[in-house]
């Protein structure tokens, strides 16, 4: 009860301090609150929703999937093998430094306009602090751990599986997360490029077209999908690493 | 039965040699229990991981029931020293236990069976889904040994199990080995840097030299096999032992490669 509070406070003065103070708003492009509200009832009915959310939905999905496949495997790769990490390291550093929306246009003479190109670019950007983070993970996998395992027979997949990724899963889990932030900014991105729905569109139309509260009614709905992902995310976080969040505490109390 | 013969290793980094083994021999026999002891840094670890095959020697064997060692033996069980690191948090003390027997192919009935009778000879029973950062220090210590008692290994290696875990607990924990050996005819070599725990707990006693190590000198433990924290530390025998392990480490000490580095 008190934990909702919290959560809610803040969130329900800010609604409250912009409805007061944009009551009577005569200014075009910043509409009272009372007629964006109104206007995202009217906006995002069920048609809508699964006209330009869902595809939205798929595409960032289908993106952060690759991206998290991807990032984790190729992490493990780089984290167990010193020679690949030492060759491949300078590189990665330069990639990771390329802001993804950059290369949209890039994938786009690649990919085309479509679902693919989107995908991609949500992939490309969400990749990085994957990777990054599992090569840290793994490198730092306790060295006891891994003889134990070894001396009792285990290696190879069964080391990798059984041992080296829950080991390395609580840094993981950290890049996983700055990538699902990182997956919403392209997804939108990707959007506003080339596109015939999606969130990212849609807001771009509404602005194109003056439909200012429903534009910014979009913006509204883009930021509870946020809040909403990133919920879900801590809640599959929390079980997954249960073990990790009361090994910390047992070592604060000792 | 383990043999180790003229085991040596040298550490190399760049133009950098480190001597850590000169030249180990020894045998334990079948069934036997023997301690190692050594001065700090004696190079007590990096035989004991060329032992369970997890580092190559420069020269030298080590065979295991007659079989060369190449790679981590499938008759051997480990207990690190460090109970916290070689436990995986991620998993409960049943899934600790019972993971190594999963890649033995053991079927799902008997590791069952394996993982209860174990944990109730370590004294354990109820335990098993607690996570092994929930139990005392000395509660994951016996995990470990459950893990290893699990396994079912011919031969059992135990490097400095007890260094951290708190006195009395030790005390136990050292019958407990002991009660563990006699019911299950493991070969247990048995590495400390407590003279006494040594003493108390082999049939023989393996003392090392500083690094670069050699054996420095072996007694055999003529105690009773009936052994008990109480008499047996009062038996004026133990203290002439012990004496005897005490001043043949500090002998070792002060001449580094032992008695054999002179020539």
């Amino acid at each position: 009860m008190k934990r909702v509070a919290y959560v809610l406070g803040l969130p329900l003065v800010l609604f409250a301090a912009w409805y007061v103070l944009s009551a009577g708003s005569e200014s075009f492009y910043a509409p009272p609150l009372s007629k964006i509200l109104e206007s995202f009832g009217k906006t995002w009915t069920l048609d809508r929703l699964t006209a330009d959310v869902v595809p939205s939905l798929l595409r960032l999905t289908a993106g952060y999937a690759v991206a998290a496949v991807l990032g984790v495997a190729v992490g493990v790769t780089i984290g167990l093998n010193r020679w690949v990490r030492a060759t491949v390291e300078p590189v990665l550093e330069f990639f990771r430094a390329v802001p993804p929306p950059v290369l949209v246009p890039v994938i786009i003479l690649f990919a085309g306009i479509g679902d693919g190109m989107k995908v991609i670019v949500i992939a490309f950007g969400c990749v990085w602090p994957v990777l990054l983070n599992t090569v840290e993970g793994v490198r730092a996998v306790d060295s006891i751990q891994i003889d134990t395992a070894r001396a009792y027979g285990i290696g190879g997949p069964a080391l990798i599986g059984r041992v080296i990724l829950p080991a390395a899963s609580p840094q993981i889990a950290a890049g996983l997360r700055q990538a699902l932030s990182i997956a919403i900014i392209l997804m939108v991105i990707s959007e506003m490029f080339a596109a015939s729905n999606g969130l990212g569109f849609t807001i771009v139309q509404f602005q194109r077209s003056f439909a200012i509260p429903e534009m910014w009614s979009g913006i509204i709905l883009l930021g509870l999908l946020g809040f909403v992902l990133s919920l879900l995310f801590r809640l599959a976080e929390g079980r997954a690493l249960r073990w990790y969040h009361g090994l910390r505490e047992a070592q604060r109390r000792s | 039965m383990l043999e180790v013969s003229s085991l040596n290793k040298v550490y190399r980094s760049g133009a950098r040699e480190v001597e850590a083994l000169r030249d180990l021999t020894f045998t334990v026999d079948s069934g036997e229990l023997v301690c190692l002891v050594g001065p700090s840094g004696c190079g007590k670890t990096t035989l004991l991981r060329c032992i369970a095959g997890l580092l190559e020697p420069s020269g030298g064997k080590v065979r295991l029931d007659g079989r060369e060692v190449s790679g981590p033996p499938p008759g051997l069980a480990m207990v690190f020293q460090e109970y916290g690191r070689s436990l995986f948090p991620w998993m409960s003390v049943r899934d600790n236990v019972e993971l190594p027997l999963k890649q033995k192919k053991i079927t799902r009935h008997r590791r069952a069976t394996l993982v209860e009778q174990a944990l109730d000879a370590v004294g354990l029973a109820g335990t098993e889904s607690a996570y092994p950062w929930q139990l005392s220090g000395g509660m994951q210590q016996r995990v470990a040994i459950a893990r290893a008692v699990a396994y079912e290994p011919s031969t059992l290696l135990m490097d400095e199990p007890f260094a951290a875990v708190d006195a009395q607990t030790r005390a136990d924990l050292e019958d407990l080995v002991r009660a563990l050996w006699q019911r299950l005819e493991v070969t247990v070599l048995f590495i400390t840097h407590d003279i006494d725990e040594a003493v108390y707990l082999g049939q023989r006693v393996l003392m090392l030299s500083s690094s670069p190590t050699v054996v420095q000198d072996e007694i055999t433990v003529d105690l009773p096999a009936a052994r008990d924290q109480l008499h047996t530390r009062a038996d004026p025998r133990f203290t002439e032992l012990r004496t005897h392990v005490y001043e043949q480490i500090q002998a070792a000490k002060l001449q580094p490669g032992g008695a054999n580095a002179s020539s």
